[in-house]
């Protein structure tokens, strides 16, 4: 509650002409906060003239969760933090444990995790085009992306039986090996994924409307952006080239191919055309698992119960939207002694105020979804 | 014949044009959906009858019966009367739109002037709207609308000037006699693009739907109107998308008249083309992103309000020097 009245003190009132600023409060309930976000706008006529951020809505208290279950029990939580890509943060959990051990996972399973978080990648990005567009004011873009997720999201539920939150693998490797089945419907969706992407960019791209909303909207600076700790797309559409896959490869990724692509400008426009790059480099990434993808175990002997030694790690990932970490502090028991996690919307939606100053309310709908976040693990 | 005979006619024409105009404008919502649905590979509607064909009347049932909701805080007055004022103006108008080359209400010799006059009423409900209802997101939306319309307003009259040096009438049957030689289309390409720009606009469309934008305003003026005021609404802009395709079919493409050559009645070829031309709206309206509020104003005031006068004076200078 306070922070409201703290909100509603700030309101600036003229004493000369007895007007007053206009304070919007633009959620949690709102169709473009991309969940429960609430912002709450202080605006000139329609300019941004301050901007709060209040989240929380969603916290479910993860991480403290972490403290008392197992380590192998976590798993399920991690796919609710960004449930968008939930494959993902099970990669990050597992590669994070089996940091603390000297496991030898089966190249056959690295492969495989590759090739669903690069699924993951595609699902994550296709809702966030789907959104972005839908903000503003791009109908179909939204029902044709979600018409491939679909496809996505099949693949999932053929592989683990899941479709949303999907629990997809297991400390030391795999569950069990993916059906024969999957592999095909993979492979036929990568053969028709391209001439989507082309139908995305043809409604778009050079759509001057498009153009005219994006280009030069929400700019973020390189340095301010590394300053500000943004990671993923974010970040390199400002112009700098990072990516976890690359610095600190994990997985298969040490043997696959892949551009990173990165923008120019740092603008909104930038951030659309590097996640749609994306999408075609995740494309050329699991042709290559595909290819590549050697017989053999998927899943290493590990222990009936999983008790790292004392100590502490952290691992972080390249997931759809940045850099997702965990941080784990082992006593030698069977549950963590504490979980951190390094969410990437949580540090990239403090960019927010910064990006939405002297801009128009049109705009900030835009820059929200530019930034893609996702509020399951951004309130954690 | 007798005065009571002549509004007896009178009164039936008047009724038969609203059942059917009502009608037209409830199934307009069917066909959007429809259209838009198969451009985003959906099936739209199929519920409700035969491929949904009574969604509509399902649809307006729901509507009617919906508890009407008064916010506490609104000025009651004025948050009643804002619906009437903007669905009036609407079904207003059609009292001197030619449906066919007999079929009309009546006939006026300032008829397109009448059209204008009255239509820009409807922007006084929407600022009433988005007062009363005590939102901020609609007195956002209203004020967006006021200063989109009112601006669209004046291009989409300077638009119209053009044809209308051409024709030299006001009235809209005399405007269509007037273009059996050719449509207007061929001869004013500048007024016509300029006209339908700022008849999406007028009417709230895709790409300039900033007054209702959905995702940053909620739904704009009508967020807090709820059962039939909000059907009213619902009603005003569909039943305005088909004043203004008629005013376009009307002033351009020759109204009821056909193609020559191809017997058909003028009621079917204005329906024709009626149809043709709210395709396009909903074409556009599955296609296009939205503009933003400044970059509207900015198309207006230095795009298409130069294009509008330069087409005038070129009209004017044709004129003089060859006709």
């Amino acid at each position: 509650m306070h922070e409201i009245e703290e909100s509603n003190s700030k309101i600036q009132t003229s004493t000369v002409t007895g007007t007053e600023e206009f304070v919007v409060n633009m959620g949690p309930q709102h169709p473009s906060t991309h969940g429960v976000l609430r912002v709450i706008l202080h605006l000139e006529g329609e300019t941004v003239t301050d901007l709060d951020c209040d989240i929380g809505y969603l916290h479910r208290g993860t991480e403290k969760i972490g403290e008392n279950i197992t380590y192998s029990m976590f798993m399920p939580y991690t796919d609710r933090l960004d449930y968008i890509a939930a494959p993902s943060n099970n990669l990050a959990w597992v590669t994070a444990v089996e940091k603390f051990f000297d496991w030898e996972i089966p190249i056959r399973a690295n492969y495989i995790r590759s090739m669903i978080a690069e699924f993951s990648r595609i699902a994550s990005h296709l809702l966030w085009l789907a959104t972005h567009a839908l903000d503003i004011g791009a109908m179909t873009v939204f029902l044709w992306c979600f018409r491939e997720r679909e496809m996505v999201l099949d693949l999932f539920e053929t592989a683990f039986g899941g479709r949303l939150t999907v629990n997809a693998f297991r400390l030391g490797g795999l569950e069990q090996d993916v059906p024969e089945k999957f592999l095909t419907l993979a492979q036929e969706f990568i053969d028709i994924f391209p001439s989507r992407i082309q139908d995305y960019e043809t409604l778009l791209t050079n759509n001057r409307i498009w153009i005219q909303r994006t280009r030069g909207v929400g700019i973020i600076s390189g340095e301010d952006a590394v300053d500000f700790g943004l990671t993923g797309p974010l970040l390199r559409a400002s112009g700098v080239n990072y990516d976890l896959r690359r610095a600190k490869p994990y997985a298969a990724y040490p043997f696959l191919d892949f551009v990173v692509p990165t923008g120019e400008n740092g603008d909104i426009y930038d951030r659309y055309i590097v996640r749609i790059e994306e999408l075609r480099q995740s494309v050329k990434v699991i042709q290559q698992c595909l290819d590549q993808l050697p017989v053999g175990p998927v899943s290493c002997k590990t222990p009936r119960t999983i008790k790292p030694p004392i100590g502490e790690i952290y691992h972080s990932i390249e997931n759809p939207k940045g850099e997702f970490g965990f941080y784990i502090v082992s006593d030698g028991s069977e549950a963590p002694y504490r979980v951190r996690i390094r969410p990437p919307s949580f540090i990239n939606l403090a960019a927010l105020k910064k990006l939405c100053m002297g801009e128009l309310v049109a705009d900030v709908v835009a820059i929200i979804g530019s930034i893609d976040i996702v509020l399951g693990e951004c309130d954690r | 014949m007798d005065i009571v005979t002549e509004a007896l006619i009178a009164f039936i024409k008047i009724a038969v044009v609203l059942a059917v105009v009502s009608l037209v404008v409830a199934y307009l919502t069917y066909l959007e959906r429809k259209i838009i649905a198969h451009i985003q590979m959906r099936l739209g509607p199929m519920r409700v009858g035969w491929h949904g064909l009574l969604q509509p009347i399902a649809d307006g049932l729901k509507l009617f019966l919906k508890e009407d909701i008064i916010p506490a805080k609104s000025d009651k007055i004025v948050f009643i009367l804002a619906p009437i004022m903007v669905l009036v103006p609407a079904f207003v108008v059609y009292s001197v739109l030619p449906f066919s080359e007999n079929f009309y209400i009546t006939q006026v010799n300032i008829g397109l002037f009448l059209i204008l006059a009255i239509s820009s009423l409807g922007v006084f409900g929407i600022v009433m709207a988005g007062w009363a209802s005590n939102s901020k997101y609609s007195l956002l939306g209203a004020l967006r609308s006021a200063a989109q319309m009112l601006s669209y307003e004046i291009f989409l009259g300077f638009a119209l000037i053009g044809p209308l040096m051409l024709a030299g009438s006001l009235n809209m049957q005399k405007i269509v006699e007037a273009q059996s030689g050719g449509w207007f289309v061929f001869y004013q390409p500048l007024a016509f693009i300029v006209f339908f720009i700022a008849a999406l606009a007028e009417t709230n469309r895709v790409p300039f739907d900033l007054p209702e934008a959905e995702t940053e305003l909620v739904a704009g003026f009508h967020t807090e109107y709820s059962g039939m005021k909000f059907a009213f609404f619902f009603l005003a802009e569909y039943a305005n998308i088909m004043v203004v395709s008629t005013v376009g079919i009307t002033l351009f493409f020759g109204g009821w008249m056909g193609i020559p050559g191809i017997p058909l009645p003028g009621f079917v070829w204005f329906v024709l083309k009626l149809a043709t031309m709210i395709f396009v709206f909903i074409w556009l309206r599955a296609t296009l992103p939205r503009y933003r509020y400044d970059q509207l104003m900015r198309i207006g005031w230095k795009f298409m309000f130069p294009l509008v006068l330069i087409n005038i004076f070129l009209t004017g200078l044709i004129k003089y020097l060859f006709l």
